[in-house]
């Protein structure tokens, strides 16, 4: 379903991604394992279109994202690691912009709203505008509306990062319900080694932008001889903390919240 | 269809439920024509121009809706900057009509935004002609539509808002000063006449004049078309800025 071979993304001196091949089957629930700025989101960026790569080669069901950006943007549904809803529009109208813009037909739309916010307990908060949510409700909103429509593909960007455990078990029930019933392949990017080991049925291990490992959690485990999935990721990514240099985005994001005094 | 309709929903709303923008925007039009059309009414009137009031009103009206609407344009940086841009970015549906929903609904509220003027406008005395408002209306409409697509070439090529104010004092101010907004067209010196000749805002405002107070330096015909070419060359460059956004 996602096949990659030797991609590479290059910003200016900085290595991104530095070859990394992989191959992702139909239907499978595949998880990508990294310490900060290890090239997750550069990766997830470039296989949604959002970013042309350097090199390398990047087919989804058998198109390639660079010419066929339309018809590849039709197959796949995303969940951001950062915010993505419109905080001067309510809870609602974010998730019914969202159900036009992925085409969700009217009748079908009004339905799955309804369900997706009373799941994610967001319904009673739904004329409110997003900007007056709390962080946790932000972020169930964002999930909520990325299963607004079934696409084949979906992009999960660390989705967990930020939710209380309720919803975070609501969430991974809801990805394994559309990924058995619907056959919706899942890509999914996390810090929380028990999520990948729980939820994905094959795990790649990145670092400085490159696939250090990958395999089942019990594969990962026998190559570095370690009786955990955390043990394993340790030994192979080592023990120092990474930092991230901050893109324009996070810049700007700082200055908005000087100038609207955090309200945002 | 649905798709350039909600996006233009949206951009409408966002400005109905910003009441404090709506009137913070309209204090700045407001002012030139209060300080300078009473400050500057006698020396205008006794140089034998007539009234400066019914002069600079279509002058103010043109830069309500400059403002408005090449804001709306950069108002891409805050999406780009809250990440709904994202969001856009990926969705199943050509770019081109993201933009069109997004460019006509900040065309549409700077037509708005016009209109308030124009009506704070007659409040302090302005006298229009009536029957020629439609014209006038469409003029609002052209001028929205060049500087909105203006406004989306420059937010689709900014990455941050550090050169926000670059473009506010080196583009936005420059084309309101040099498009006669506030001065008439006839004996200028060589330099400005120029410039007001290049800067299309120029002849937006001169079609305003015409509509309103019937007074055109270059003529409907001539104004109308100019505007139209602009306006169609800025809209197909927002469209193909817009398609190249990366994240």
């Amino acid at each position: 379903m996602i096949s990659v071979r030797n991609l590479v993304k290059t910003f200016g001196q900085v290595q991104a991604v530095a070859d990394i091949s992989f191959e992702v089957q139909a239907g499978e629930i595949f998880a990508f394992l990294g310490p900060n700025g290890a090239g997750k989101t550069t990766t997830i960026q470039m296989l949604t279109t959002l970013l042309r790569p350097t090199s390398g080669q990047i087919t989804i069901d058998g198109l390639d994202p660079l010419s066929a950006k339309l018809e590849v943007r039709k197959r796949f549904g995303i969940v951001f690691q950062d915010p993505s809803l419109d905080g001067d529009l309510t809870g609602y109208e974010n998730m019914e912009l969202h159900g036009v813009l992925y085409h969700v037909p009217r009748k079908v739309r009004v339905e799955r709203i309804e369900m997706l916010l009373k799941l994610f307990e967001l319904w009673e908060r739904r004329k409110a505008k997003v900007k007056l949510y709390s962080g946790g409700m932000k972020r169930r909103l964002e999930i909520a509306r990325g299963f607004l429509h079934t696409p084949k593909i979906l992009f999960l960007d660390e989705p967990t990062l930020g939710l209380d455990p309720q919803s975070r078990n609501q969430l991974w029930t809801h990805v394994r319900h559309l990924n058995q019933s619907e056959g919706v392949t899942v890509f999914l990017t996390t810090h929380y080694m028990d999520e990948a080991e729980r939820v994905a049925q094959r795990i790649a291990i990145i670092d400085h932008g490159r696939i250090v490992a990958q395999g089942t959690s019990d594969e990962l485990m026998l190559q570095t001889s370690t009786d955990s999935l955390e043990g394993a990721f340790l030994a192979l990514t080592g023990t120092s903390i990474r930092d991230e240099s901050a893109g324009a985005a996070d810049h700007m994001r700082q200055m908005a919240r000087m100038w609207t005094g955090g309200r945002r | 269809m649905n798709v350039i309709y909600i996006l233009w929903l949206r951009e409408v709303k966002k400005y109905l439920r910003s009441r404090p923008q709506i009137l913070a925007s309209l204090g700045q039009p407001i002012m030139y024509l209060l300080a300078l059309g009473f400050g500057l009414g006698p020396v205008f009137q006794k140089s034998g121009q007539g009234n400066y009031i019914q002069f600079i009103a279509p002058g103010v009206i043109g830069m309500a809706v400059l403002f408005t609407s090449i804001f709306s344009g950069v108002g891409l940086l805050w999406d780009r900057q809250f990440g709904f841009l994202k969001e856009t970015l990926v969705a199943p549906v050509p770019r081109l009509q993201i933009m069109v929903g997004r460019t006509l609904g900040g065309a549409t509220i700077a037509c708005i935004q016009g209109t308030l003027v124009l009506c704070v406008c007659i409040a302090v005395g302005f006298r229009p002609r009536w029957i020629e408002l439609p014209v006038a209306f469409g003029f609002m409409l052209l001028i929205a539509l060049v500087f909105a697509g203006l406004g989306t070439i420059i937010g689709s090529s900014l990455r941050d808002m550090q050169g926000f104010q670059l473009i506010m004092n080196f583009l936005v101010m420059p084309i309101f000063f040099l498009s006669g907004a506030l001065f008439p067209l006839n004996n200028l010196p060589k330099a400005l006449s120029i410039a007001t000749k290049i800067d299309p805002l120029s002849y937006g405002i001169d079609g305003l004049r015409g509509a309103l107070i019937s007074q055109s330096h270059y003529g409907t015909m001539t104004n109308l078309t100019i505007l139209a070419v602009v306006a169609t060359c800025c809209l197909l460059l927002g469209a193909w800025a817009f398609s190249r956004i990366q994240v």
